[in-house]
């Protein structure tokens, strides 16, 4: 019955091309414009850690001192001693701090202009932790935290870059004028959002920027401290000397914790909670305690990553596309109406009006096939100009093999939607009445 | 022309399913139109945005590099070199301009014993070229004399004398006069001697645009400089900057994302707005294109539905404008219908939008507007069946089907 169907289905848009032409062009248009936003959407939004991240956590307390900005939430970084301290208990399952310098490189042998570049100071825990894949090399071993070895982990781009993609591990790339061993150079590696290090975005306009891809550069923190790097801070109260990071009244260092258990989740609060109220008792934080420990998504949520723009875009995206299914609804009404004396005839030879109402939807779930390829292109099309953009997760942008099967879902269904009312209207057709007026 | 509006209507009554998806589409379109042309309008105006500084003729060099490669001896340097360019009138050392990195922002407090900051702006810290070289313009009070740039003591300048943009003391002491009131910034009192035009923030957002203080500095360690040139030789300028620091200090690095004509940095700063703007006018124009499809459809349907009628009205003596008012007068019918829903349902995603993503609120004068652009559109897209409706010859009333 169904290739019966298709094919009436088929005779009937090729009988009204214009009709035809109109329906399935208000489907691509309405389907390929949500579909680009909500790829983008998706991708913007989606978990950086699959089945990690639950297990990720960031600790956070209020350090600054005296009077400064009485804050409702604890800021968004930790000073030094803080993060050090937490981080060298060594009471999770694995914890990395993570702070970001601006550092000037240039690769020895390579006879290229110095850069700068924003490089990422962490601990060896950092690669385990968040899944960070090698190419070449490793990261560094945990006694090179300790020796604050001269040694750094590059990318893949920048790898690229200086080395030509070779093997680079064991070359020495010119750090803030010191001379650092590479051991790693890493494998492609682009999550979205650049999840170990958002900050600020809670409350910002625009947070496009926290999509940045990975930094090109990484090494110890205990190395960046010792060759004295320009670290990007949050939040300053107090004399600040550039040279002495370490002791300085700034909040700048993100600790992460890995907390495998329900049960060992609870222990870290409380150690937050003693290791907040012991600080305050040694007189080193005088605001009132506000100690926090989000997961890695509820972070992302709190920072509201995804940029407002992006969401608005979705929503008038799908605004329109309700718009195409109503014109889609309209359409297919005085397309099937249009036809009653041909279902009158049939009615009259014997089709129930099941049969008049499934052959109706068979051709508006066609005219949903055609307006998804069509949805697709357009969306294909429409990815391509958000790539050409100069936002942060402009190369983020690329069509999702899942997301393709949804858009030719999705406009198959949302055609069959449009399509319910008229096929309804079609198959209650009388049959006599019809044959008698023609 | 003799249309009765009661004809039409009645007429209509008999499609009522038709009708009534037409008008649903209309008033959808209504709603998202209306938003759209706000949210879009915002940001032309947000990129239109004053910064009050002599845009045209100003070229910016931003340096990078670690801290002793930014000595002073380095900056003076520099800032030497560039002064040594054909046609630069002036050179500017400071922590920022307009659209460049932010890098100066400071919580202060407005009232002395406040236990914390109640205020945060945007200082800039230049050295006492700055005024004449980025070109603010004086609204009240008085300049900085050369004696007020003093010397820095942690992030400010010790120097009690600052500018302010009048905007932003108006926020900060309403209904007060701002000159003269005083604040308390990095430990030091300061008096607002002047006030400023709207000087914009290095990164200026809807919701703080203006909030910046001006005060100069002997020994500042900016690493922006700005170049006062005319506008024809910017680019000229802008090259032999590039080169001259190249030149003088080897190895620093300059920030090529913050070096330009002050109107690139406007274009790169303004870059992802662009975008919203051009996706924003992407979806009006889609979704006029697809309502007048909608319409052209229906349209041709009834056209076709009532050749017979059409044919009988001509055999008694309607004329061909007849015909075609009709069908324009029916279309604005349901068009009319539309917006007035549409209207209700605009506020209604306004007010959705505005709880979801801070949006302001819709002004009233955008809904006439958006109503204009659907009559208007409405009727161009019933034109064209309209036409073929009054073509139709009157010999068509005697034929049977």
């Amino acid at each position: 019955m169904f290739g019966y169907y298709l094919d009436l289905a088929l005779r009937s848009l090729k009988r009204n091309r214009v009709l035809t032409a109109l329906m399935v062009i208000a489907i691509a248009v309405g389907i390929g414009t949500s579909m680009t936003t909500l790829t983008v959407m998706y991708l913007l939004s989606g978990d950086p850690l699959p089945g990690r991240s639950g297990h990720i956590y960031y600790p956070q307390l209020d350090a600054e001192t005296g009077k400064g900005m009485v804050r409702s939430h604890p800021a968004d970084l930790l000073d030094y001693t803080s993060a050090h301290d937490m981080w060298s208990s060594g009471k999770a399952d694995r914890q990395t701090m993570t702070a970001e310098a601006l550092v000037k490189i240039q690769a020895m042998e390579s006879g290229r202009r110095p850069a700068m570049t924003d490089a990422l100071t962490t601990t060896n825990a950092f690669f385990a932790m968040f899944n960070v894949p090698f190419r070449y090399g490793g990261p560094w071993q945990p006694r090179d935290d300790e020796a604050r070895s001269r040694t750094v982990v590059i990318s893949e781009r920048l790898n690229q870059q200086l080395f030509a993609g070779g093997n680079s591990v064991g070359r020495t790339l010119r750090v803030d004028g010191n001379d650092l061993r590479i051991v790693g150079v890493l494998a492609h590696w682009r999550p979205s959002p650049r999840f170990y290090m958002v900050v600020g975005g809670h409350g910002a306009s625009d947070t496009s920027d926290l999509y940045k891809p990975p930094q090109d550069i990484m090494l110890p923190l205990s190395t960046a401290l010792d060759l004295h790097s320009q670290f990007s801070w949050f939040n300053c109260w107090g004399d600040v000397d550039p040279k002495n990071m370490a002791a300085a009244a700034c909040e700048w260092v993100g600790l992460w914790v890995q907390l495998d258990t329900s049960a060992k989740h609870s222990a870290y609060l409380d150690y937050l909670r003693d290791y907040d109220a012991q600080q305050h008792s040694l007189g080193r934080f005088d605001h009132a305690p506000n100690t926090r420990m989000m997961s890695l998504m509820q972070w992302l949520d709190y920072n509201q990553v995804v940029p407002k723009d992006v969401q608005l875009q979705t929503w008038l995206a799908f605004g329109f596309l309700v718009i195409c299914l109503c014109n889609t609804v309209g359409l297919l009404l005085v397309k099937f109406l249009g036809r009653s004396g041909e279902i009158g005839v049939r009615r009259a030879m014997g089709a129930s009006r099941r049969d008049i109402f499934m052959q109706c939807l068979v051709e508006a779930g066609t005219v949903g096939m055609l307006g998804g390829l069509g949805g697709l292109l357009l969306a294909w099309f429409g990815l391509w100009l958000v790539r050409q953009q100069t936002v942060a997760y402009a190369d983020v942008a690329q069509l999702d093999p899942m997301l393709l099967l949804v858009t030719i879902v999705m406009a198959i269904v949302a055609s069959l939607l449009a399509g319910l009312l008229p096929a309804m209207r079609a198959s209650r057709i009388p049959p006599a009445l019809q044959i008698k007026v023609s | 022309m003799r249309i009765d509006i009661r004809h039409v209507a009645a007429a209509l009554r008999r499609h009522r399913l038709a009708t009534f998806l037409i008008g649903l589409q209309i008033a959808l379109a209504c709603a998202v139109l209306c938003n759209a042309l706000f949210l879009l309008t915002g940001r032309l105006q947000l990129m239109k945005m004053p910064s009050g500084i002599d845009e045209q003729n100003l070229v910016v060099v931003s340096l990078q590099g670690t801290g002793g490669d930014l000595g002073r001896d380095t900056l003076l340097r520099v800032k030497q070199a560039l002064r040594g360019i054909a046609d630069v009138a002036s050179v500017s050392m400071t922590n920022a301009v307009p659209f460049t990195q932010q890098a100066g922002e400071i919580g202060f407090r407005s009232v002395l014993d406040d236990p914390s900051y109640n205020q945060q702006g945007h200082f800039y810290v230049a050295d006492n070229d700055f005024i004449r070289t980025v070109g603010v313009r004086l609204a009240d009070g008085r300049w900085l004399g050369d004696d007020e740039a003093t010397s820095s003591q942690s992030f400010l300048p010790i120097s009690p004398s600052v500018l302010m943009s009048r905007s932003y003391a108006q926020r900060i002491w309403p209904g007060k006069p701002s000159l003269g009131q005083v604040f308390f910034a990095d430990g030091v009192q300061r008096r607002v001697v002047g006030l400023i035009d709207d000087l914009a923030r290095p990164n200026p957002e809807p919701s703080a645009l203006h909030n910046t203080v001006l005060i100069t500095g002997s020994n500042v360690l900016g690493q922006v400089f700005v170049l006062r040139t005319a506008a024809p030789s910017r680019d000229r300028v802008l090259r032999q900057a590039l080169d001259a620091v190249a030149h003088v200090a080897p190895e620093v690095v300059v920030d090529l994302d913050y070096s330009g004509t002050l109107s690139d940095l406007r274009g790169r700063y303004f870059a992802s707005n662009r975008a919203m703007a051009g996706m924003l006018c992407g979806i009006i124009a889609a979704m006029l294109l697809v309502t007048a499809l909608g319409i052209v459809g229906l349209a041709s349907f009834w056209v076709q539905q009532r050749r017979r009628q059409i044919g009988i009205r001509r055999a008694i003596g309607a004329r061909r404008s007849d015909i075609l008012g009709y069908f324009q007068t029916e279309n604005f019918l349901i068009v009319t219908g539309g917006i007035a829903v549409g209207m209700v349902m605009a506020f209604a995603l306004n007010i959705a939008l505005m709880k979801l993503y801070e949006v302001p609120r819709l002004p009233l004068a955008y809904l006439p507007w958006g109503a204009v652009v659907l009559w208007v559109l409405g009727q161009l897209a019933v034109l064209g069946p309209a036409i073929r409706a009054a073509r139709v010859p009157p010999v068509v009333a005697t034929r049977s089907v």
